[in-house]
């Protein structure tokens, strides 16, 4: 059985796209056929960050129009097995899912794929709703600030009331808790929430924790998921998260600030 | 989502009810603005609904309506009518409702109290208090209304949710929303929680902001009762 997992925050702008990049990338390099779906409906990101924009012919609103059908426009990464974008259209507006195109869609997906990745847009508005409302488990991207953290105490109660499987009174959708842009100078300055202010406002699990980094912003203009520079720090952050998300218990790192080693003090670095 | 069509459905929602014996527009304003003067925040644009089981003779209620819009609340019906004041409310575009059965109890222990005084109804007296259990956190944009019960939250109620109880309201999490108990006026309700961080604690319409919040409880286990018309906050032992 495929499992549906949407990627989601409320808030714009917190790593939603990096964080569907990078953990669509992982779970495919551990063997699993994955497909990342672009949700966000007119602006087209996903191909970019994943460096396969050029490649698009077809979309999502292509497809569930009937316009054309998944083998014409899944595009096959060209770096690792088993994965897959199905990218947004640029041209049409959100209203162009609906909820019957978007469950066909996903039916025929599943009967092919390990795990769907759905990158939902920003927003509590239908966009946001269609993304998340299939969905068998929850990436919840929050970055340590107040307002962000808000907005995925918000998108929480959606989870549990506005989903397939709430409103079918089905199991509950299984949260995740993915902090983001994490920086622990400015935590320990108190210019931001720490680890535990946020597990403990939101009170889900906690399946990673992925430094700020100057390599999600190197990634990202090379068209490279952070997660395949395997040397960064965000890199390993979000390896160490797919681990966790294939149940495998992990500790975990950068959350501390790096002590300058002895030789470095002494002599500067 | 083009799928998007028209949708009917019923729901329920915490309305005051207002019951005063002189409905002479004069004896209203002067009652009413006593009335909001204790928590003009709270009723601010408050649905009210109108108690006629006492009155006999049909009041004006197109100058009623006007006095509540003055005063910044919203007259959205009457209850207790009888058949012909019911149809001139009706033609004065105001909802019939349907008074519950508890709301009888009113007139009894009004009167004994407070007599010939505008009450934003009391009742519930002597009615043993069901009791409405939420197994989550309530997160925030959500409200919850347990009517004439006891709210029980196993969890959080987040920034930004509302948990509302006619009875008495029991967080055992956090709360950091609003939680506003005896919603249907009886002053002896409770608010018990695990850890107070809340936007709003409201009790019988007396209610108090985070700012007067912030003392020695601020993050503490917490029972908030009404004494005198004044909010208490005691020690959970
Ligand atoms: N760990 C990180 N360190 C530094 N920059 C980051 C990190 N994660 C994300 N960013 C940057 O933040 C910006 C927003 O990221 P991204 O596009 O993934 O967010 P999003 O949630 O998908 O946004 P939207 O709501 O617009 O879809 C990008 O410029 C990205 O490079
Ligand atoms: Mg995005």
């Amino acid at each position: 059985m495929a499992k549906i997992i949407v990627v989601t925050s409320g808030k714009g702008g917190v790593g939603k796209t990096t964080s569907s990049a990078a953990i669509g990338t992982g779970l495919a390099l551990k063997g699993h056929k994955t497909v990342i779906i672009d949700f966000d409906i007119g602006l087209r990101n996903l191909d970019l960050i994943m460096g396969c924009e050029r490649r698009v012919v077809y979309d999502f609103v292509n497809v569930i129009n009937g316009e054309a059908n998944l083998k014409q426009t899944l595009i096959k990464d060209k770096r690792i097995d088993n994965l897959f974008i199905l990218p947004a259209s640029q041209t049409r507006d959100k209203d162009a899912l609906t909820k019957d195109g978007v469950e066909r869609v996903l039916n025929e997906l599943a009967k092919d794929f390990d795990f769907i990745l759905c990158d939902s847009p920003a927003g509590i508005e239908a966009g946001a709703m269609m993304a998340l409302y299939f969905a068998d488990e929850a990436i919840v991207v929050t970055n340590p600030e107040v307002s962000s953290v808000r907005d995925s105490d918000r998108i929480l109660g959606m989870l549990s009331s506005k989903s397939r499987r709430a409103e079918q009174g089905q199991d509950s959708i299984k949260e995740h808790l993915l902090l983001t842009r994490y920086n622990p100078e400015r935590v320990e300055k108190g210019e931001m929430l720490s680890v535990d202010d946020v597990k403990e406002i939101l009170s889900i699990d906690l399946v990673g924790v992925i430094p700020e980094s100057q390599a999600v912003l190197n990634a990202s203009n090379s068209g490279q998921p952070v997660i395949l520079d395997k040397d960064s720090d965000a890199g390993q952050a979000y390896l160490d998260t797919v681990e966790r998300l294939l149940g495998e218990n992990v500790p975990f790192r950068f959350l501390t600030v790096e002590k300058k080693g002895l030789l470095k003090r002494i002599f500067g670095g | 989502m083009s799928d998007q069509s028209l949708e009917l459905k019923g729901s329920l929602f915490p309305l005051s009810v207002l019951s005063c014996p002189d409905l002479s527009l004069n004896a209203l304003q002067q009652q009413l603005q006593q009335k909001l003067a204790q928590a003009p925040a709270f009723f601010y644009q408050a649905p009210i609904v109108l108690n006629l089981t006492e009155v006999e003779q049909a009041p004006d209620f197109d100058a009623i309506k006007q006095l509540f819009n003055e005063l910044n609340l919203v007259l959205v019906g009457v209850c207790g009518a009888n058949s012909s004041i019911k149809q001139q409310a009706q033609r004065a575009g105001l909802a019939a409702l349907q008074l519950g059965k508890d709301a009888k109890t009113v007139k009894a222990t009004d009167t004994a109290e407070t007599p010939r005084q505008t009450t934003l109804v009391t009742n519930n007296v002597a009615v043993p208090m069901d009791s409405r259990i939420i197994e989550q956190t309530v997160r925030s944009g959500q409200q919850v209304y347990a009517k004439g019960a006891d709210l029980v939250v196993k969890g959080t109620v987040g920034a930004g949710a509302e948990v509302i109880a006619d009875g008495n309201i029991h967080i055992y999490g956090t709360l950091r929303g609003k939680a506003i108990a005896g919603a249907g006026g009886d002053s002896s309700k409770r608010i018990f929680c695990y850890n107070l961080q809340a936007e709003l604690v409201s009790i019988a319409g007396n209610y108090w902001l985070s700012e007067s919040l912030q003392g020695s409880f601020w993050g503490k286990p917490c029972c908030i009762k009404l004494q005198d018309d004044q909010l208490v906050l005691a020690e959970l032992v």
